[in-house]
Order: structure tokens, then sequence, then C-alpha cells
């Protein structure tokens, strides 16, 4: 059984975001950048179910300009066994990337389409549910456990009532969550290996797929600065500073 | 070449720049946030090198076929120490990799079922090893060692002491310098001792600084070891610690520089929050000074490290250099943790700043591995003065 893998480049998580002066965007140039973070748990739960033997073959594939070949080899050195590369650069909007997605996925018959819940540089939490609703899939969103078995996947969900357990008929597509595992460390010979690894490029018009923005970003602008605290001295002064400001 | 990344070392490549971000996420997530809990402790978990081990980084350097990480350079093992520098805690460095000098000897020169033995479960985390040269009579002297290993049959009996040995309390295996013939580096042998053998006991010491690095003194007291744990040759063992001392060196160096670099970082960011007299500390020309100082001289120190490292790679063995590497990377360090403490102030004296803990572990690094006094002999007498 075949899995397709998303994995997307984002500006890593340790990078302190800056907002472009004239609130087009975040600044990205020369800024450190870093496989999505929760693309990390979907390329690991999908190598440790190849390792399982529930998977025979892992297929890692991104969007986006050369650089993304990082992202492409830092999947091989996971253990995806080939990586796909649509070339395209500049902004892409998720119904985009999903309508991407779901045509690769059709076009490799994966029986598991797994992606991240969300990235974190947009933290649109769309493209997963698209590619289900465009191929007219089962979808799992969520997952803190995943279980694949005949041609079903038994999908435990983080939901906010606690958890939920779906099964789903495969073709699927599985988004993960972050307690789902903890990724492991690269290893060297592994970073090594994947270099050897063979990646496909193709574009969206390969894919038949047209690019289309179907949202404008009117204003991009950094969170209000936190103001100044104050120190108190008694519990009393807290209750009733804090009273005073209708807080309790 | 707009948006391209500038490549910052001619000696780097991309598999390098892979590996560094695993080795930080590593230490991010599995050392920085215990690092107090160790010092206070003492001494590392054995949990640490198990997964250091998992994570591929005790074997950098060592053989495949003993579990190992074949690499094509040295400065993987060079990425693995800067790494586990920015926690600042020295120690690390010292304890998690004490068979970074204790298990060489035995990968050059060891038997292969000594190296499946004493190297494989070292490589794999499960056990510990330690180097023993240093007795109480003298460190600096080594081709005088007094630790008598006599012959009896097929085991030697080994009466002394050794000293400021790193992981010395928890090792499982001690590479031990011994005397087995005539005085002079002609006599010195190395044997493998275990832990438990009958008439081998230690006990711990304390220490200015590496406090999260266990450091004992060893006592063997008629202690009996077979043979076969000779590592080569009878007497061959000088060369073989020699040899060890060259690759310390480097790696002391490469820990100096992290050492040093971390301090610059802290200091500038320090100074750049920091007001006094109503103005950024950074804006004094006392203080700026003070930081492109401490660039200039960690950068030439960087560049030295790196062409040293890269010819080593390839297989010389620059002696005078190294020595006199170690002597440049750890003076440097003594002067810029100093003006890092200094641009603390008193934030710099207590507890909890990381320059705090590097400015108290830059003296072991101007002694161990060859003290500077010594290490200038050394480089003398090879440049033929
Ligand atoms: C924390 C720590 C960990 C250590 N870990 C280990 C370990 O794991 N294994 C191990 O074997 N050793 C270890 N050592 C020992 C270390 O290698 C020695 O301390 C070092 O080699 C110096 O030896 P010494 O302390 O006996 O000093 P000495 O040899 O007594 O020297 C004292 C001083 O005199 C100077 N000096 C010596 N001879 C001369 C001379 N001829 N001319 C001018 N000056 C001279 C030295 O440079 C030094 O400044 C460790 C030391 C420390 C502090």
């Amino acid at each position: 059984m075949k899995a397709l893998v998303s994995v997307k480049r984002v500006v890593d998580y340790n990078v302190r975001v800056q907002v472009k002066s004239d609130g087009s965007g975040v600044i990205t140039e020369g800024v450190k950048h870093s496989m999505n973070p929760f693309d990390e748990i979907a390329m690991e739960e999908a190598v440790r179910l190849k390792e399982k033997g529930k998977l025979t073959e892992i297929v890692a594939i991104t969007i986006g300009g050369a650089k993304n070949e990082e992202t492409l080899r830092s999947a091989l050195a996971f253990g995806a066994d080939r990586a796909i590369h649509i070339k395209e650069e500049g902004d892409v909007q998720p119904l985009t990337a999903a309508r991407a997605f779901a045509a690769a996925l059709k076009k490799e018959g994966a029986q598991v389409f797994f992606a991240g819940k969300q990235a974190i540089d947009d933290d649109a939490n769309q493209t997963g549910q698209m590619v289900a609703a465009l191929l007219d899939i089962a979808q799992a969103t969520f997952a803190s456990k995943v279980e694949l078995d005949g041609g079903k996947a038994v999908v435990t969900r983080e939901v906010d009532a606690g958890l939920e357990t779906l099964e789903v008929d495969l073709p699927a597509v599985i988004t993960t969550d972050l307690r789902l595992n903890e990724p492991r460390y690269l290893k060297l010979p592994d970073i090594m290996k994947a270099k050897k690894k063979p990646i496909e490029t193709v574009t969206f018009a390969d894919l038949g797929v047209e690019k289309g923005a179907a949202l404008t970003i009117s204003k991009t602008s950094a969170p209000p600065k936190r103001s100044k605290g104050i120190m108190v001295k008694t519990v009393d002064e807290l209750v009733s500073a804090l009273k005073s400001k209708g807080l309790v | 070449m707009a948006g391209a990344k500038p490549a910052l070392s001619p000696y780097l490549n991309e598999d390098h720049d892979a590996f560094r971000v695993q080795v930080r996420r590593f230490v991010e997530r599995e050392c920085t946030p215990h690092i107090d809990a160790w010092e206070a402790a003492g001494e590392l978990p054995r949990e640490l090198h198990r997964k250091a081990a998992d994570a591929g980084l005790l074997g950098i350097g060592f053989p495949e076929k003993l579990g190992g990480v074949d690499v094509p350079d040295r400065f993987y093992q060079q990425i693995v120490v800067e790494e586990l520098a920015r926690t600042s805690a020295g120690g690390l460095i010292a304890s998690l990799l004490s068979h970074g000098i204790a298990s060489p000897p035995l990968m050059y020169a060891g038997t292969p079922e000594q190296q499946q033995r004493f190297l494989r479960p070292v490589l794999a985390g499960e056990r510990i090893a330690a180097l023993a040269v240093t007795e109480p009579g003298g460190g600096s002297d080594v081709a005088n060692l007094r630790t008598r290993a006599r012959r009896d049959g097929d085991h030697y009996v080994v009466d002394g002491q050794k000293t400021f040995i790193t992981s010395g309390m928890r090792a499982d295996y001690i590479t031990l310098a011994v005397r087995t013939g005539e005085p002079g580096l002609g006599g010195v042998s190395l044997l493998v001792v275990e832990a438990g053998t009958p008439g081998f006991t230690r006990s711990p010491l304390q220490k200015m600084g590496w406090h999260c690095s266990d450091t004992a003194t060893l006592y063997f007291d008629g202690c009996r070891v077979p043979v076969s744990h000779r590592i080569g040759a009878e007497n061959a063992g000088f060369m073989a610690i020699m040899m060890n001392f060259n690759n310390e060196r480097l790696m002391l160096a490469a820990q100096a520089w992290a050492s040093a670099q971390l301090c610059y970082e802290e200091s500038l960011a320090y100074a750049r929050e920091r007001q006094t007299f109503g103005k950024p500390l950074l804006s004094r020309q006392a203080i700026r000074h003070k930081l492109v100082d401490m660039k200039s001289r960690i950068d030439a120190v960087k560049a030295q490290l790196d062409l040293l490292t890269w010819r080593v790679s390839r297989g010389q063995t620059p002696i005078a250099d190294l020595c006199l590497l170690k002597n440049l990377a750890t003076s440097t360090l003594e002067s810029v943790a100093g003006e890092a403490v200094q641009i603390f102030g008193g934030a710099g004296y207590l507890r909890g700043a990381k320059v705090e803990r590097v400015f108290r572990e830059t003296k072991v690094l101007s002694i161990g591995g060859g003290a500077s006094e010594v290490m200038k002999d050394l480089a003398a007498k090879q440049l033929g003065y």
C-alpha cells in the first residue's frame, strides 16, 4: 500500500517572525526555513507504518520553488522512498495546493494521503480537508493515533470533547496532530542516502491544475505589544487589582 | 544572486548543515531542559548515552561495522561538539563524549574481539568508557607514569592510582595507561579494565566547573586484568596515547571556540537589552569595542580550527599546529569569557547566566589534554627549536 505525504517548507518555528513594513506579509528572505512540524509528524507516522509492514511505499510531495528540494531531502532522510516536487514559485493557497495534491494522489494511486493538520506559517488548516472533498474520499483529521488494516484506517482524533475514533475506508486523507508521535532524529547515513533517492519534478500544468487565488490578503500586522506588568506586594493587592479591572 | 544563501565556509556542504540541524534539535530537546538538574546531580544519566546513540551521535567517526557512522571528514565531530557547547555546560561534552578519548585506541589497535566487547556497547550507549592516563604524581609527564602492571601468567597485576578521570565514577570500561616495561615512553601499555574487577575502586572529586561530568580518582590494588585486555603490543602504548592527544586537542579547541562564540552571542544580546544611564549598553563605545575585539579573536580561532580540522581530515598530523591551536583557542576563551562576565555585570557573576558557567569552565580547557605550558614546549620541540 502506497502513501503520499505532503511536506511544506515554512519559516522555522524558532524564528521570531517579522512583518514587512508595507504590511503585505512577513519577511521570509534570509530567514531560516524548515519542514512544517506537523508534516514531520505525518512523515514519522508514515515511516512507522512502513516499518510495521502496513505500507510498502512512501512518496513525499511538496509545492514550491527550488529551495523546497531541501524539504524533500529531509523527507527522504526520514524514510520516504521517492519524492515529487511540484515546482511553482510564489504564494500557493490551500485550494490550489489541494487540487495539485488530489491530482497527484490519483495519478499515484496512493491509498493514504498524510498531511499535517495545518502549516505553522498561515495556520489555514484546510488543505487536507479540501483534498478529501475534491476526490470525494474519507477524511480523518487531527489524528492522535493511526492504524491501517486491510482496506480501512482506524484513526483516533483529538476533538474538543475528548477523543473520537473513526473507522474510514481507504483511500482516505489523514491529517496529523501534535501528539501522534515524536519525530525521530535524522541520522547522518540517512541524510546522505537521501541524496541518492529520486525526485520527480512536475508543474501545476502537468497535473492539470489551474493556479487561482480564492483569497486575498488585505493586511498583515504584528500582534499588539504586551504592556509592562506591575508588581504587587500582597495577595489582597492582587485581588483588588484584578477586581478593579473587572477580571474576577 | 538574490535570495541565494551565501556559502559561509569552504569546508561545509548541505550534509553538514542537515546534520547540524538534527544535533541542535537533539540538544534542545534532550539536553538543555535538564542541564541544571544534571549539574546538581554531579553526573549525566545513563539514559542520555542511549538517547544520543539512538540519535546517531555517539558513533560519529567510528566504523560502521561496530555500530558507528563513517564520516568523510572531521567536521561532523566538530559539529557535535559545537552544538553540545550551546548548552554552556562543558561537562556535558566531556562526559557524554568521554569515549571520544577512551575508545580510539580500541578502534585503531584493538582486536576484533576487543572491539565487539568493549567498543560496540559503548557506541550503542549501553556502556560508558573513560581514559585514565593522569596520575596523582603528574599528568603532563606521561612518559613517566607509574601505575605498574606486572605480568603473572595470563594476567597483569595492576597497582597504582589515576586521578582527574572524566566519567571515572560511571565508566564500565577504563582504557588504562600502565607501565609494563622499562622507565620512559618505551615501557607504557594500554589495558581495558572492567568495572567490578576485584582490586579496582574509585572515589569522586569535586570541581570548579564541569559539574555534570563525574570525575574520579581510580585505585588499583593488586587488580588482575587478563592479558587479552591489552590494546596493541606490549610497551607500544605511548604512541597510541600521543595519537589520542592530537585528536583530543582538536576537539578541545572546538569546544573552546564554541564556548567563546556562545559568550559573545550572549553578551551581545545582553548589551542590546540592558539600559544603563538611560541608554542601551550597546551604544557605549567601551562595550562596542569589547564586543568587536571578542569577535575578531573568536573568528581568528575559527579560521585556524577549520583549517586544521580540514588537514586532519586529510590524514595529516600537524602536532605543533594542534598544540598552538589549543592554546590559541583556550586563551581566547579565557579572555572572551572574562569580558562576557564583565559586560553582564553582577548578573554575570550569578548562577543562571550561561557566561557564568562558561567562565568557571575556562581553566579546565587550558589545563586538560595538555596544559598550555606543556603545549608550548611540545610545539617548540616539534618545530625543531
Ligand atoms: C576536569 C578534568 C578532567 C580531566 N579528565 C582526564 C581524563 O579523563 N583522563 C586523564 O588521563 N586525565 C584527565 N585530566 C587530567 C589532565 O589531562 C591533567 O590535569 C593535565 O594533563 C595536567 O597534568 P597535571 O594536572 O598533573 O599538572 P602538572 O603536570 O603537575 O602541571 C602543573 C602545571 O605546571 C606546568 N608544567 C608542567 N611541566 C612543566 C614544564 N616542564 N615546564 C613548565 N611548566 C610545566 C603545567 O603546564 C601546569 O600548568 C583531567 C583534568 C581535569 C582538570
